[in-house]
């Protein structure tokens, strides 16, 4: 048999997983957009030879650096996480999930790290047009190192392209290309590369504003709002249709997400759309209570975000437990024993290998096949267990979304009163510009609580739940990894605050 | 082309790209060598910026192919990964902790208002290249001298020693090997920071600390070569896959595959003849052949370790458990599409070596450190 580790031991890996991802996603989409916004300045520079072109891309570029450097300290952990923290997992899935993080490493790092050193020290020691295309380089070997992991992560979320080998107890790859070119990989890429842009345009256009309001730097701030808000208004609308699209895969592919993204118990036809709700905490699967106080419906909206037609079913999270004839849904319970049978029959196929019984391998072999899909679902305690944390999973995707629709407007606001030469006098604008900094970043953590919370309990959506996933260590180990984690993060986070807080406040006077 | 490969030739292929990229990441380790090296080599602060500068323009060269090294081994040896990770494991955070350390303190290091202190930042980067690379060096120690771990049928592993992996560092072999690196990675930093800087005062003392270093590596390195030579090995019967100890065993691997052997004696005379170039000639140009010394001299030790019927991470407590490149691997697919992948890497290394050249045909002074506000 495989183990189920200790619950608490899982608790603590999965905390200290989540904290190291959410300090890893503090730096990496300001990575992504900032270098693309440091390519734009510098195109800028190279074509009008405007000096005061080239202090403003070096000013962004110091606060790139700053970031930059703890994006990397951040993200080495995550890699070697997965070996440290999740044994178990490694080798079950290492076989598919292993390819991506190397390809990572050959096609993307690399690009980054062998050019960010002329960009940040060859302004002098290569030639004008090297030092642009290194820039370049920077941004797109950045947002390449993005498509990789999105693509491992996607396939966490979908698993496509494998199959078991009982004979190593493992998940093999039958199809990289399955695996690269998933629905769910491209759409997380293209949401979340674009969510780095726009959070990354918030960022200059919240430290530019945060100048006009001083009245320091009037020119530079206008010059940077300018092409962060041209970048921050089209990767915000392509922010919303990517998102869009990812909630319309996701109704495919983990309908029980959706159901809490949605706080849905009950499927309907048609299904509403909350747009504002406040939920009954405690509520349970399989319960009578309703599970709001009270909510704004839009009706049918649901069913037509989900499948694109209104009037049409969305499952809820009790069709999904307890199962559903009419829309052919089959229960968690009924797949749960499914999946403890081909638990059983591999433990017998094991066993009669050892006893060199071939004729009981065929057999326990075959009847394994049976049932192998559901194998993941044998290790699940109960029925409810399926259901992800819901309170998280509702609240963070309504915050995510209300922020993504009001950045398009302020992006809007923005270019409007940089064309009519109003910015200045607007000071509360260029308050809620300033603030939104730090909304982008709640949003784009939220994102990543939507996606990650909602695929509980699964590591491996279907195949593979969390508390067989793990390393086989103490719960007192992990436990003293997560602090020493939170310990060393936030001290870093705190340096990296302090000295970009002093660089801004020194301004591009400062170059 | 690599589908039609069988399954062993690709394991062998795979362990030889392993082995080449943690060659690499030894010689690039120069980095962390010169960070240990600013407690010692310059007498001013003026000369100590320079240095970390120096070292700074590369040590993302060094974080990333460590970063690879990671990644390849995923890919191609996962239940290596998942049983080492996750069971020696706080030798691989401590590692991973200096890592981390050291990719914030260039940048932060002399930035207003840095919260930590310059001092407090150089600290990490001396731990980076001292402890980081003893533990490094004591973990491939184990490779010779096993662990203490056991497999389910599953493949699952656990570790069987409370230490969880720091227990290696008992082991005056393993030990030795890490204190060889120490110090090999010292020699690497001086010769490398004499190539690349213009100045008069440091760089003949940096010539000079190599040749000490050097010294101070050899009875470390004796000492690992003669251990290495005369020990029991973990030898796999290659009919049944069966682990069992064979007396001799990494000779034998030395002479029933003499490539390791020359592999090893060209490695040594090179990083010999590279620090000698440095000490008692004008030239600054010893990097060169002992960088490719120690690279070779790397390489053969992992050929040691995993070719010729041996366990590369064998398992004192369960030898049965012990893995080998044969039943480590990933499946036959996954190595045939990763080696596809692995046709970029020479394209890789390509750009490297050109933006590399183009950023270093002038050398480092002390003007141009003093001129950029930006710099480290
Ligand atoms: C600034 C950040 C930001 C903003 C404004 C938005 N998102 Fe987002 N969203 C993310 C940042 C993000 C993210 C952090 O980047 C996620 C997590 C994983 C991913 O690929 O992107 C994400 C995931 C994510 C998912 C995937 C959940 C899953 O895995 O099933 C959906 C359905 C949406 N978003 C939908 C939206 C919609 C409809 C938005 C409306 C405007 C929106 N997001 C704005
Ligand atoms: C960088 C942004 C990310 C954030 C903020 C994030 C957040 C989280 C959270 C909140 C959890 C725990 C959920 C829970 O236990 O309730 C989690 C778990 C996990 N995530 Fe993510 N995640 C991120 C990216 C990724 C990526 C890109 C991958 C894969 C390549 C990944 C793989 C995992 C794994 C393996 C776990 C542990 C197993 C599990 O709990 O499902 N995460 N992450
Ligand atoms: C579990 C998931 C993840 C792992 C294992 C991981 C791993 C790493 C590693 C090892 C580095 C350092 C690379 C170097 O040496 O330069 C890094 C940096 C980086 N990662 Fe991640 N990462 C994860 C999640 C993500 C996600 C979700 C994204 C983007 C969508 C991302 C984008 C980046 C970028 C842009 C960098 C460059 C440094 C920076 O943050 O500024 N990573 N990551």
């Amino acid at each position: 048999m495989i183990e189920a580790i200790d619950a608490g031991t899982v608790n603590w890996a999965r905390a200290t997983f989540t904290l190291t991802a959410m300090y890893h996603w503090i730096f990496v989409p300001l990575t992504l957009g900032l270098t693309f916004l440091c390519a734009f300045f510098e195109s800028i520079y190279v074509r009008t030879q405007n000096p005061e072109w080239k202090k403003l891309t070096k000013f962004w570029m110091t606060l790139f650096a700053i970031n930059f450097a703890i994006g990397v300290a951040t993200g080495i952990i995550m890699e070697f996480e997965f070996g440290t923290h999740w044994a178990n997992y490694s080798w079950m899935v290492g076989d598919i999930f292993g390819a991506p993080l190397a390809i990572e490493g050959i096609v993307a790092f690399f690009l980054e790290a062998t050019f960010v050193t002329v960009m940040l020290f060859g302004w002098n020691r290569v030639s004008q047009r090297m030092h642009l295309f290194s820039t370049w380089m920077v941004a797109i070997g950045a947002n390449m190192s993005a498509l990789w992991i999105l693509v491992a992560n996607g396939w966490m979320q979908t698993p496509v392209g494998m199959v078991f080998n009982p004979d190593t107890a493992r998940f093999e790859m039958q199809d990289l290309w399955a695996i690269i070119s998933s629905p769910v990989a491209i759409s997380h890429f293209a949401h979340a590369t674009s969510s780095g842009f726009l959070l990354a345009s918030l960022f200059v256009i919240g430290i530019s504003s945060f100048y006009l309001l001083k009245k320091r730097h009037l020119q530079f701030a206008k010059r940077s709002i300018a092409v962060a808000c041209v970048f921050g208004l089209f990767s915000s609308l392509f922010v919303a249709f990517t998102g869009d699209e990812h909630a319309y895969i996701t109704a495919r592919e983990q309908p029980m997400k959706l159901a809490a993204m949605e706080a849905l118990y009950d499927g309907m036809v048609p299904s509403g759309l909350v747009a504002v709700g406040l939920m009954r905490p405690g509520v349970e699967p399989g319960g009578e209570e309703d599970p709001f106080y009270f909510k704004v419906e839009i009706p049918g909206m649901l069913s037509f975000l989900a499948n694109r037609r209104f009037g049409s079913f969305v499952p809820g999270i009790n069709d999904l437990v307890y199962g559903n004839e009419e829309q052919n849904i089959l229960s968690v319970e009924e797949k749960i024993d499914r999946g403890r049978m081909a638990v059983a029959r591999l433990a017998d196929y094991k066993q009669a290998q050892k006893n060199d019984n071939e004729a009981a391998a065929a057999v326990a072999l075959a009847e394994f096949d049976q049932h192998r899909d559901y194998l993941g679902y044998g290790y699940l305690e109960s029925p409810e267990q399926a259901v992800p944390p819901v309170g998280i999973t509702f609240y963070a995707f309504r915050v995510m979304v209300f922020l993504g629709t009001f950045f398009i407007l302020l992006f809007l606001v923005y270019i409007y009163l940089l064309e009519k030469q109003q910015l200045e006098n607007r000071p509360w604008v260029l308050k809620v510009g300033f603030f939104s900094i730090f909304l982008a970043y709640i949003a784009s953590q939220a994102g990543w609580l939507v996606t990650e919370v909602g695929r509980q309990p699964w590591a491996i959506q279907g195949l593979l739940p969390v508390n067989i996933a793990t390393s086989n260590l103490d719960t007192t180990t992990v436990a003293i990894s997560f602090f020493l984690f939170l310990a060393i993060f936030t001290v870093l986070l705190i340096a990296a605050v302090k000295i970009l807080a002093k660089q801004i406040s020194l301004g591009p006077e400062g170059e | 082309m690599f589908g039609s490969l069988d399954w062993s030739t690709l394991q062998q292929f795979w362990w030889l790209i392993v082995s080449v990229v943690g060659s690499l990441f030894v010689l690039l380790t120069f980095v962390q060598g010169g960070q240990t090296l600013i407690l010692t080599v310059p007498k001013t602060e003026a000369e100590k910026n320079l240095m970390v500068n120096s070292l700074g323009r590369k040590w993302e060269l060094t974080f990333t192919t460590l970063v690879l090294f990671g990644g390849a081994f995923y890919a191609s040896f996962p239940l290596f990964y998942a049983t080492s990770f996750g069971g020696a494991f706080w030798v691989w955070l401590a590692i991973l902790f200096t890592f981390v350390l050291q990719a914030v303190s260039y940048e932060y290091r002399r930035k207003p208002n840095n919260f930590l202190g310059q001092k407090t930042y150089e600290i990490f980067m001396v731990i980076n290249g001292s402890i980081g690379i003893l533990l490094i060096g004591a973990a491939i120690g184990t490779f010779f001298t096993g662990s203490n771990f056991i497999l389910s049928d599953y493949n699952l592993s656990r570790w069987t020693h409370p230490l969880r992996g720091l227990e290696a560092a008992f082991s005056l072999f393993n030990l030795s090997f890490g204190i060889f690196l120490v110090f090999l990675a010292r020699t690497l930093g001086a010769l490398y920071l004499a190539n690349n800087l213009q100045q008069d005062q440091l760089v003949p003392r940096l010539k000079v600390s190599s040749f000490n270093n050097l010294l101070c590596a050899l009875p470390f390195l004796l000492y690992v070569l003669i251990r290495l030579v005369t020990m029991e090995g973990f030898a796999v019967d290659p009919q049944t896959g069966d682990i069992f100890m064979q007396s001799g065993k990494y000779l034998n691997n030395l002479l029933e595959f003499p490539l390791t052997l020359i592999l090893l004696l060209a490695g040594l005379v090179l990083v010999v003849v590279g620090v000698g170039l440095n000490r008692f000639t004008a030239s600054v140009r010893g990097i060169w052949p002992a960088g490719l010394g120690t690279v070779l001299t790397c390489l053969s030790v992992f050929f040691l370790a995993g070719y010729n019927n041996t366990s590369f991470y064998p398992s004192k407590y369960d030898l049965g458990s012990s893995l080998t490149i044969y039943n480590a691997s990933s499946s036959h697919y996954t190595l045939t599409m990763m080696s596809y992948v692995a046709l970029l890497v020479p394209f890789v290394l390509a750009y490297i070596v050109w933006v590399w050249r183009q950023m270093d045909t002038e050398k480092l002074t002390d003007a141009e450190i003093a001129a950029d506000k930006k710099s480290y």
